[in-house]
């Protein structure tokens, strides 16, 4: 408890596109509750705040930490630990943080691809430039954060309390976490065992779509804008848009299928399934209605990127993980460094 | 160092290493293996681990059986042979020691280790992979009981061919209710339609056409003809099957089979069925005099009362007034335990093989064809005459082997073509005194009695020739040919290209599975071959039934047979199902998929994917229900399930992620140290 009484609350903004951050402050004047009951200790897109602040509070100070984005780079390790040692309650806050979410799709790539993509594309002049972790100048030595082979979830780096889903996580289901939290802290209400999904459903988005379903026959897949004409009715995937509502956790009120968009998986995978962009491909396949080996491929190459439909947010999290790169154990052996982080 | 082992993480593991003599023995390192197993596996809570001999003998058993008594084992992985063989055996043997079998895992050392590798190390290590998949999954086996469903004591015999026939007295003598539909005006099956049955000559009527009558005068026998099955609900013991029971526009109960009708109809109709082309029946008509039931149908497409609306001649000359041409098709719902397919076969269509000229030149006949032309009752009254109906032919060549054993048709062997070609030429010598020239491929003539035939065929003077006919020709071209049909065959004996001048050709053509038996099988839910035939349950030992408890399979539905086989096995799938109604219930595999519902969101991508029709959709409630009796455990559903609320019995994903570690365990060893698995 800080001085003046209020448990204390942290937010940090990993690899990610700070939808999350924005999100919080979309829960509109439930935000006054959050600052009412909590004291804000670290929350750098709200605040002015250094990491030796943060290292300096005592372990296990701050009461609950919000922790958005992916682990791309040593800095997000480096303050994924830390905040982990000073957090009683962390949560894996948004997809990103909880299955890799669109960053995690570059695990498709090698880090040198990704480079190459950034540096030598046509957007920049500085061909052929590599971020250098640390860079020899005439005043000295420069570090900038190393950049990690693959993406991680906050879960694959350090222990997490609570996975609250979402691209980014809808402002009803943070209000009812943050009313849940302010509730437990009084001793009203139980917080649900460590490791639980929270602010999301237990089911599939399917249970909170209203489109009418049948037995399901798929002789083609297309993309949205080649459709004509869209049953405002009728389930989406039965129309042959590729919908990832079937594996990806309610909670979000099927607001994309709903609205005429096919659900594009951002609240990961349901409970107890372990890799939902296997299901959703197996589900797919399941349903392809071809009597031909050439029927069935040419109905499957109506999605033009499988990897990239049933994985779009869970890659980073998925059962064989994604890495391409190959230097998983050298990145073992390197010694996470603090310091360079911190200079930098 | 204790590692996690299943729900509890205390399970007692006894592991047993057959040498199986020297099949598993002669490649990989038994005693080795169950050394290691012993002290390598401890961890993983295997308790003991032995190898012995023969372990599915009784002292094998009995060594499994005192370690679960004397060590408190809780499971048990025997590495052996397959789990088809055996794993019956030994979840017995765990029953008799006290233990729910399904607490036993059975790993395949022999099949899928000594059996395919030369490499002793390589394979004794296989087998430590493969063991301590087994260890690692068996701990989280659950007990599992068997489900009991009480059987019905009716049975669905479908097809009223000869296999479908002695299936039906069979289990009617027993004194047990069937209903026997065929789709045809009457039953009888091909068999009705031959002369002579190989290798006896016996006249096939004669031999059938008493148990024909026995089928439709039996107190036990409701006989539906002129009927399809349309729908099949349920689950072995307790299907509820609905027929079709197709308008014949006769009153049955006011028909005595006089034939007036027959006799006074004006309309022609060619024979296709029947008398494979070669004759004529009426629009109303019975397919053959000795047809049971004796009742005609009016066939729609033909009739000039349907067609014209005028006409009636059938009408007004019954003397019964059993006509009825308001008559409509029936829906009969019966309830029955068991289900025996005789759908019997098709024969190829001839035209298919184009350089034999059949449908082209007048003269080639099928073996259909020479049937019916054989049969004393066919359009001939069994002279063997050409397509003129009167000129005897002087020379015969009868082809075998026609789409069968042909890449470009059939692949397999149609198995009655050798004996049916051969009988061919007994009767045409017997009848014509013509020269028979027989062309083989092999001569298969295996059966008791078959070869003996044979070689009675040979002494009748018949001449065969070795060879594949490459064409039947009527294009002369040497001296004597001109107006003959000419085969050009290899003589693979006397090692020359011959041309073989004849007056008439028969075709011994292939069989084929009936043209709708996909559809039918998916209708009971089991599954043809690529080739189409019915699959059984097992080649060998299991012949008759098939992988859905409670439908059986007999005769030509399962594959080409002759007469005699198809007789025996249809008494074997009476035996069956017999067997089945005697015991009055049954108990299921529990080896099953089920549905959370609380995690089914009703999305129904699982709904249309069972191949034993077992799920249900509640619409009312929006999820989605597998029937267990039904269900057949085959896991399409549980890998479908995109929300993982589908989980299958003994394939839990605990149980497969568990036998894939433990598979990999060696790897995992032998990898540099990684990252900290996630949380």
């Amino acid at each position: 408890m800080s001085a003046n009484g209020k448990p204390k609350f942290a937010m940090y903004w990993a690899a990610g596109c700070g939808g999350c951050e924005i999100a919080v402050l979309n829960i509109h004047e439930k935000i006054l509750d959050v600052d009412a009951n909590f004291e804000v200790v670290f929350w750098p897109v709200a605040m002015d705040a250094k990491y030796q602040d943060v290292e300096a509070m005592p372990d296990g100070s701050i009461t609950l930490t919000l922790f958005d984005g992916g682990i791309r780079n040593s800095e997000n390790e480096m303050i994924a630990r830390l905040l982990r040692r000073k957090s009683q309650i962390l949560v894996a806050f948004g997809a990103c943080a909880c299955q890799g979410g669109i960053p995690g799709l570059a695990n498709l790539s090698t880090p040198e691809s990704l480079f190459a993509a950034v540096y030598d594309g046509i957007s920049t002049d500085s061909q052929g430039v590599r971020p250098q972790a640390v860079w020899q100048v005439p005043e000295g030595e420069l570090h900038i954060p190393e950049f990690y082979p693959t993406l991680k979830t906050l879960a694959q780096v350090v222990p997490v309390d609570y996975f609250m889903p979402g691209c980014p996580p809808e402002p009803h289901q943070i209000a009812a976490v943050v009313d849940l939290v302010i509730q437990a802290l009084h001793g009203q209400a139980e917080l649900p065992p460590p490791g639980s999904t929270i602010g999301a459903g237990y089911s599939t988005v399917c249970d909170e779509c209203q489109r009418a379903r049948s037995v399901k026959h798929i002789r083609a897949f297309e993309r949205i804008q080649h459709l004509n004409h869209i049953d405002p009715a009728l389930c989406l995937l039965e129309q042959g848009l590729p919908c990832n509502g079937p594996a990806t956790r309610s909670g979000c009120g099927a607001l994309c299928p709903l609205a005429g968009a096919p659900c594009i998986g951002c609240y990961g995978p349901a409970e107890g399934v372990l890799d939902c962009g296997a299901r959703l491909l197996s589900a797919f396949a399941s349903v392809v209605d071809g009597s031909t080996p050439e029927e069935i491929e040419r109905c499957l190459d109506g999605i033009p990127d499988p990897a990239g439909q049933v994985y779009r947010f869970s890659l980073a999290n998925s059962l064989l993980g994604g890495g391409k790169a190959a230097g998983d154990d050298e990145e073992a052996e390197q010694e996470l460094s603090y310091e360079a982080a911190y200079h930098d | 160092m204790t590692q996690h082992n299943g729900h509890t993480g205390q399970e007692r593991i006894g592991v047993y290493v057959c040498h199986c003599g020297s099949n598993i023995a002669g490649t990989i390192d038994v005693e080795a293996v169950a050394l290691w197993a012993a002290e390598h596996l401890n961890h993983h809570g295997v308790v003991v681990a032995r190898d012995y001999k023969f372990m599915c003998s009784s002292l094998g058993q009995e060594l499994i059986e005192k370690d679960i008594k004397e060590l408190g084992l809780t499971r048990v992985v025997v590495a052996a042979c397959s789990p088809h063989l055996h794993e019956q055996t030994f979840r017995i043997a765990c029953q008799r020691a006290g233990l729910n079998p399904y607490l036993c895992e059975l790993v395949s050392i022999r099949e899928q280790a000594s059996w395919v590798h030369t490499d002793k190390k390589a394979a004794t290590e296989k087998a430590k992979a493969l063991i301590t998949g087994g260890v690692e999954r068996v701990a989280w086996h659950e007990p599992l009981e068997p489900l009991r469903v009480p059987i019905h004591p009716a049975t669905l015999v479908v097809g009223g061919g000869i296999a479908g026939i002695q299936a039906a007295l069979e289990i009617a003598d027993a004194g047990f209710p069937v209903y026997l539909v065929e789709r045809e005006p009457s039953i009888g099956g091909h068999m009705a339609q031959f002369d002579k049955t190989f290798p006896t000559m016996d006249c096939a009527a004669c031999i059938l056409t008493p148990r024909m009558v026995s089928v439709g005068t039996h107190p036990n026998i409701t006989l539906l003809t002129w009927s399809e099955v349309t729908d099949v609900q349920g689950y072995v013991g307790n299907f509820t099957v609905t027929i079709r029971k197709k308008a014949r526009y006769i009153k049955e109960d006011l028909c005595t089979g006089c034939g007036i009708c027959q006799e006074k109809c004006p309309k022609k109709v060619i024979d296709e069925v029947f008398e494979a082309g070669l004759g004529y029946r009426k629009a109303v008509y019975t397919p053959f005099p000795q047809a049971v039931p004796k009742y005609p149908v009016i066939d729609r497409e033909n009739c000039t009362y349907f067609q014209k609306g005028t006409c009636r001649a059938c009408e007004k000359l019954c003397p019964t007034e059993a006509i009825d041409f308001e008559q409509t098709d029936e829906l009969l719902t019966v309830e029955v335990g068991n289900i025996i397919l005789a759908t019997g076969f098709d024969i190829l269509d001839a035209r298919r093989i184009g350089q034999y000229g059949y449908g082209r030149l007048a003269n080639v006949f099928t073996s259909l064809e020479f049937e019916r032309l054989s049969n004393a009752a066919g359009p001939t009254n069994g002279q063997i005459v050409l397509r003129d109906g009167v000129t005897q032919p002087q020379t015969v060549g009868i082809i075998h082997c026609a789409g069968s054993r042909d890449r470009n048709f059939n692949n397999y062997c149609s198995a009655i073509c050798c004996m049916q070609s051969l009988k061919f030429a007994h009767l045409v010598r017997e009848r014509t005194g013509a020269t028979v020239y027989n062309f083989y491929i092999d001569i298969r003539t295996t059966a008791k009695a078959y070869d003996e035939f044979y070689q009675r065929v040979l002494e009748d003077g018949a001449i065969l020739i070795r060879g594949r006919v490459a064409e039947v020709t009527d294009a002369a071209r040497l001296p004597g040919e001109e107006g003959k049909l000419i085969i050009q065959v290899e003589d693979t004996l006397a090692g020359k290209q011959r041309r073989i001048p004849v007056d008439m050709v028969v075709l011994s053509v292939g069989l084929e599975p009936r043209h709708d038996a996909k559809e039918v099988a998916h209708r009971f839910g089991i599954s043809c071959s690529a080739d189409g035939w019915i699959i059984e349950k097992h080649p060998k030992l299991d012949p008759v039934a098939t992988m859905t408890e409670g439908v059986f399979v007999a005769g030509c539905a399962q594959g080409p047979k002759d007469i005699p086989s198809t007789v025996a096995q249809g008494a074997a799938a009476a035996a069956r199902v017999l067997a089945r109604i005697q015991q009055k219930e049954i108990a299921l595999e529990p080896v099953r998929a089920s549905v959370d519902e609380s995690r089914c969101s009703g999305c129904r991508i699982c709904n249309g994917l069972c191949p034993f029709n077992a799920i249900i959709f509640h619409e009312d409630r929006m999820v989605t229900e597998i029937n267990p009796a039904l269900c057949q455990g085959c896991g399409t559903c549980v890998a479908a399930c995109p929300a993982g609320a589908i989980s299958g019995t003994v394939f839990s994903n605990e149980q497969v992620l568990a036998q894939i570690e433990g598979l990999l365990l060696d790897v995992a060893r032998r990898a540099p140290a990684t990252e900290p698995v996630p949380v």
